[in-house]
C-alpha cells in the first residue's frame, strides 16, 4: 500500500473556507494551484442532499452525478476526468451522470479566485493539471461514504471497504449502497487532508480503454455545441468585418440591410487600434435579426466604406521577400553556446538549407459563436471556449460589469486547436447584446472564421550544420525570420518576441557542442495565436527535414543519424512545454519501434519510399513512419502510416489513440494543402474550397496507432502527435523520388516538378 | 406557406422561402443535430436526406421542399430509441472526437451503404467526401465496414 500522502512542506493549510488561486499567463498556459484537499470548498455546498464537495452528488437511487468543470473540445476529457473520479470513488461506471459546471469565479478580499480549481484547456494540460486533483475528489468522496457507514453501523472505519457503488463491512456482515449512504455522508465535515490514493496495480477503470461517454448523444444529434444554444427571446447577430487587416469603418449605408425582412438593427462595432493588443480582431458592422438567415441576408445588403488601413499593402510575397532580406543580415542571437562560427569554419562538411512554413488557420469545423445576454448588472455567456476565465475577462472588458456578476457556461466546442484560447467572439457578442439589450447568438460564417483568426505564424528558417571528419554533427544553427505569436500581446517587449517561436531546449541543443539560435521579426499585420503544438509543429518539420538532408548529403542513413545523435546523452534539463526533463532514449525507443513496424530497411521499388520523424513536446514523445508512392505524373499516395506515442501512462488508451490518429491526420492535412496568404492587406482564403482540409481519400486503410507506456505518470497528449507527421511524410517523398519539400504546403509541387 | 415532412411529421414553414433548409431546421424547428460548417455544400456537416437522397441542407432552399420528406439525424434511430446500425457502428468504433461533423457523416453513410452494401476502401474514398477537422477518418472507415457487416447480418 502507498503511504498516506503528506502535505508538501511549507504549503499553506487550506481550510474549508479558503479558495485555490489559479490564473492564466499571457501565453494562455494555466498556472494551476493543485488543491491539497480534494474540495476547495469556499462555499459550503448545501448539506444533507447527497452533495460531497462541489463535484459529487450521490442520488438516492444510487446514481452519482460527477461534475465536469473543463472545456470539452474533442479531446475526450469529459470521459477521461470522470474515469479518475470513478476509479478512486469506486463507482459503477454505468451509474454516472456527468454534470457540466460553469466557470467557478468568486471575488474575495484578495482578488478573484476559482472555486472549482483552474478551468481551461491549452498546452495539453487538461489531464495533467487534473490528474491528482480529480483522483482526490473521488478518493475523498469514497472516504466520506465509508465514514458514514462506519457511523451508521457503529464499526471502526478501518473495517469498511468498498465494491463498486457499495460500502461493505465484512466483520459486521453489513453492506449499504452509496445511494443509501449519500445523505448522511453529505452532512459530514470535509476532510482537510489529502486522501490516500489507490496504487496503480489496483486500477480497474484507469488505464483501460473506455468508450467516450457522450458518443450516443453525438451519433443521435442530441449533443449541444455552443452554436446550438437557443434561449427565449434570443436574436441572431452577424458582423461584417473589415476585409483589410486593421481597416476601420468610414461610412455605412444600411438602407438595403434594414429592408431585409427580419433585420432588427444595424450598427458599427469598434475594433482595436492598429498595433494595440486585440480584444476583438476587427472593426465591423453588426446586423441583428430574428433568424440566422435574415442576419446573413442583411449583411449581404450592407454597403460599407472602409478607411485606408496601414496594412493595405501587406502581402505574402512581401513577407517571404522581407524574410530573405533579413536572413542576409544579422538577427537577435537568442541562444549561443560553444563557438559556432569557429566550429563551422573548421567543419569538414557544412550543410545549409532554407524552409518556408506558411501561416495557417485553425478552422475548427464549428465556427466561432457565442450566446450573450447583457443586462444592466449581470451578464450570461454561453461559449465554446478553451479559456472560460478569459471569456469572463472579455465580457467584463466589453460591458464594465463586475466579473462576479458574469456567468460563463462552457459549451462543448466543435474543435479547438488553440483557436478558442482567445475569446474575441465573446467580446463581440457582449458588445452587441449590451447595445441592443437582447439576448443574442453571434454567428460566424466559415468565411468569417478563416479570414479572422489568430493564425499560426509563418516563417523562413535557415538551418546550418557543421560535421567533423568522422561525419558527426558538432555545430547547429537555426535562423528564423517569422511573424511572432507574441505580436500585439500586452506588455510584450520586442526582445521577447522570439520566445514563442524558438524553444532553445529542443533537440539538438543538448547533443551538439556549438549551437546557435537567431531570430528576426517580421511585423506583417496578420493576427497570430497558438495553433495545436504551437512552434513545435513548425520546428519539428524543419529540424526533422534537415536531419534527413544531412544524412543524404553525408552518406548516412537517416535513422542511424537520429539514433546516433539522440544516443549522445541520457537526459537533459528541459525548460518549457513538458519539462523539466527530456529523455532522448524515449524517442530512440519510438523510432526503432515505428521503423520496425514499417520494415524500414526493406528495399522498395522506384517511386516508393519511407520517411521517419520523432519529436518531444508537452512531456510526451511521438514518432511516425510513413510510406508513400509517387506516380510518374507526380500524384502522391500515402500508402501506410505507423504512429507511436509515449505519453508516460495512458489514462484512457482509447482517447490517446484517437488523439494520435487525429493529430497525425491534422499534421498531414496541414502539410498537404493548407496556407493562409495575403494580398493587398486581405486574407485570400475564404472557405474549404481554397483552404482544403484533408478528406478520407488520402488516409490509408493501413494506419496503425500505438501507445508505448513508460511509467505511471501521464503527460500531455493532444499536441504530441502532430509535430512528426509532416516531416515523416516529406522525408518519405524524398526517399521515393529524391525531391525535397522545403516549402509548405506540398500542394501541387510534386506534379509541377514531374511534368 | 411551404408544407413538407420532417422525420415523418408534417411541418408548415412560413418564413422566407429562400431560407436554406439548414436554418429552417435549426432556427425554426429547433432540430440542431444538423450542423453548419461551410455554407457552400463543401464540408457535408449539414447533410440530411430529402426523399431518401443525401443532400446538403445549407444550399437547399425551403422553397424546393413542398410535399417532400426530410430525414435528419434526429429521425434516424427508430421511435423506441433503437439506433440505426450505422449509429451503432459509430458508437462501437468510438468514431467522434469533437463530434460536430458526425451527424452529416452518418447521414452520408446511410445513403452510401444503400448504394454500396459491401463497400471496398476505394468505394469509401471516392464517395465519402465529408470533412472531419479532428481527423477521425481512420475510425470512420472502420465504422463504415462494421456498419455494412451489421446491416448484412454478418455480425450482431
Amino acid at each position: 500500500m502507498m503511504s498516506k500522502r503528506g502535505r508538501p512542506q511549507g504549503a499553506p493549510d487550506l481550510s474549508r473556507r479558503r479558495f485555490i488561486i489559479a490564473g492564466a499567463t499571457a501565453s494562455g498556459t494555466l498556472l494551476l494551484g493543485i488543491p491539497l484537499t480534494s474540495f476547495p470548498s469556499g462555499e459550503n455546498p448545501s448539506e444533507g442532499d447527497g452533495r460531497i464537495g462541489f463535484y459529487i452528488q450521490v442520488l438516492e437511487n444510487g446514481d452519482v452525478a460527477v461534475g465536469h468543470a473543463q472545456p470539452e473540445i474533442g479531446q475526450g476529457l469529459r470521459t477521461t476526468l470522470i474515469m479518475l473520479v470513478a476509479e478512486e470513488m469506486d463507482l459503477d461506471w454505468k451509474r454516472i451522470r456527468i454534470e457540466p459546471m460553469p466557470l467557478g469565479i468568486v471575488k474575495t478580499a484578495e482578488g478573484y479566485t476559482w472555486k472549482y480549481g483552474g478551468q481551461g484547456v491549452g498546452g495539453s494540460t487538461g489531464l495533467t493539471n487534473n490528474w491528482t486533483y480529480m483522483r482526490e475528489v473521488g478518493a475523498t468522496a469514497r472516504l466520506m461514504l465509508m465514514q458514514a457507514a462506519a457511523q451508521l453501523w457503529n464499526v471502526p472505519l478501518s473495517s469498511c471497504d468498498t465494491r463498486p457503488g457499495v460500502v461493505v463491512c465484512e466483520s459486521a456482515g453489513k453492506q449499504a449502497t452509496y445511494g443509501e449512504l449519500g445523505k448522511l455522508a453529505s452532512t459530514l465535515p470535509l476532510p482537510t487532508e489529502s486522501p490516500e490514493l489507490k496504487p496503480m496495480n489496483q486500477y480497474r477503470i484507469v488505464g483501460k480503454p473506455q468508450h467516450n461517454e457522450e458518443v450516443r448523444d453525438i451519433v443521435t444529434g442530441n449533443i449541444k455545441f455552443g452554436s446550438d444554444t437557443q434561449m427565449p427571446g434570443m436574436r441572431y447577430a452577424v458582423i461584417l468585418r473589415s476585409p483589410v487587416l486593421n481597416g476601420t469603418v468610414k461610412s455605412v449605408d444600411d438602407t438595403g440591410a434594414r429592408a431585409v425582412k427580419g433585420v432588427l438593427d444595424v450598427f458599427p462595432v469598434e475594433g482595436p487600434e492598429p498595433g494595440a493588443p486585440y480584444h476583438i480582431l476587427a472593426h465591423g458592422v453588426a446586423v441583428v435579426a430574428d433568424s440566422t438567415w435574415a442576419a446573413i441576408k442583411g449583411r449581404r445588403a450592407l454597403k460599407v466604406e472602409w478607411n485606408e488601413s496601414p496594412n493595405k499593402d501587406d502581402s505574402s510575397e512581401k513577407f517571404w521577400q522581407q524574410n530573405a532580406e533579413m536572413l542576409a543580415g544579422q538577427g537577435q542571437l537568442v541562444h549561443d553556446q560553444g563557438d559556432f562560427p569557429a566550429a563551422i569554419a573548421a567543419a569538414d562538411k557544412v550543410v545549409k538549407h532554407r524552409y518556408e512554413v506558411p501561416f495557417v488557420s485553425h478552422a475548427p469545423l464549428e465556427p466561432q459563436n457565442c450566446y450573450a445576454w447583457v443586462k444592466s448588472d449581470s451578464v450570461h455567456v454561453i461559449a465554446p471556449t478553451q479559456m472560460p476565465a478569459g471569456a469572463s475577462r472579455a465580457a467584463n472588458a466589453a460591458t464594465g460589469i463586475e466579473r462576479e456578476n458574469i456567468r460563463v457556461d462552457i459549451a462543448r466546442s466543435g474543435g479547438g486547436f488553440g483557436r478558442r484560447l482567445t475569446n474575441d467572439y465573446v467580446t463581440e457578442a457582449c458588445i452587441i447584446s449590451q447595445k441592443t439589450g437582447w439576448p443574442i447568438q453571434l454567428f460566424w460564417s466559415r468565411e468569417d472564421d478563416i479570414r479572422n483568426d489568430f493564425y499560426r505564424p509563418g516563417g523562413t528558417h535557415e538551418l546550418i550544420a557543421g560535421l567533423d571528419d568522422a561525419g558527426k554533427v558538432t555545430a547547429w544553427s537555426q535562423r528564423l525570420a517569422s511573424g511572432s505569436k507574441y505580436y500585439r500581446r500586452p506588455n510584450m517587449p520586442d526582445e521577447n518576441l522570439w520566445q514563442a517561436e524558438l524553444y532553445p531546449d529542443d533537440f539538438p541543443k543538448a547533443m551538439v557542442e556549438h549551437f546557435r539560435l537567431e531570430y528576426f521579426h517580421n511585423a506583417i499585420g496578420l493576427p497570430r495565436g497558438s495553433w495545436r503544438g504551437p512552434a513545435h509543429w513548425v520546428n519539428a518539420f524543419v529540424v526533422q527535414s534537415f536531419l534527413d538532408e544531412i544524412a543524404h548529403e553525408t552518406g548516412q542513413d537517416p535513422l542511424a543519424l537520429r539514433l546516433e545523435m539522440l544516443g549522445r546523452i541520457d537526459e537533459q534539463p528541459y525548460d518549457g512545454h513538458g519539462g523539466p526533463v527530456m529523455t532522448p532514449g524515449r524517442l530512440v525507443r519510438l523510432l526503432k519501434f515505428v521503423a520496425g513496424r514499417i520494415d524500414y530497411g526493406k528495399k522498395r521499388p522506384p517511386g516508393r519510399g519511407v520517411g521517419l520523424a520523432a519529436h518531444f513536446t508537452f512531456g510526451g514523445y511521438a514518432a511516425h513512419a510513413i510510406e508513400v508512392s509517387v506516380s510518374k505524373s507526380g500524384d502522391l499516395f500515402i500508402e501506410r502510416i505507423v504512429a507511436a506515442i509515449d505519453c508516460g501512462f495512458a489514462v484512457n488508451p482509447n482517447a490517446v489513440k484517437a488523439q494520435l490518429e487525429g493529430g497525425t491526420i491534422d499534421g498531414l492535412s496541414t502539410a498537404l494543402g493548407l496556407e493562409i496568404s495575403v494580398h493587398d492587406g486581405q486574407v485570400l482564403q475564404r472557405n474549404f474550397t481554397d483552404y482544403p482540409l484533408m478528406k478520407i481519400d488520402r488516409v490509408p486503410a493501413l494506419f496503425e496507432a500505438h501507445i508505448l507506456d513508460y511509467d505511471g505518470t501521464p503527460t500531455g497528449v493532444g499536441e504530441i502527435g502532430p509535430p512528426p507527421a509532416a516531416p515523416a511524410l516529406t522525408n518519405a517523398i524524398f526517399n521515393a523520388i529524391g525531391m525535397r519539400i522545403r516549402k509548405l504546403p506540398i500542394a501541387g509541387q510534386i506534379q509541377e516538378k514531374m511534368t | 406557406m411551404i408544407s413538407f415532412l420532417v422525420n415523418n411529421k408534417p411541418v408548415q414553414f412560413s418564413g422566407e422561402p429562400d431560407t436554406p433548409l439548414l436554418w429552417a431546421l435549426r432556427d425554426y424547428l429547433h432540430l440542431t443535430g444538423t450542423k453548419y460548417g461551410c455554407g457552400i455544400g463543401q464540408c457535408g456537416s449539414c447533410t440530411v436526406h430529402i426523399d431518401g437522397k443525401a443532400r446538403r441542407s445549407c444550399i437547399t432552399p425551403v422553397s424546393s421542399l413542398q410535399g417532400r420528406s426530410v430525414l435528419t439525424i434526429e429521425g434516424l434511430a427508430d421511435e423506441s430509441g433503437q439506433l440505426h446500425p450505422i449509429q451503432q457502428a459509430w458508437l462501437e468504433e468510438d468514431v467522434p472526437q469533437c463530434g460536430y461533423c458526425q451527424s452529416g457523416l452518418i447521414m452520408s453513410t446511410v445513403e452510401f451503404l444503400k448504394k454500396h452494401p459491401q463497400p471496398s476502401d476505394a468505394d469509401i474514398d471516392s464517395n465519402i467526401d465529408n470533412l472531419c477537422r479532428c481527423g477521425t477518418y481512420v475510425r470512420i472507415r472502420k465504422a463504415i465496414h462494421r456498419a455494412a457487416a451489421l446491416m448484412a447480418g454478418e455480425v450482431t
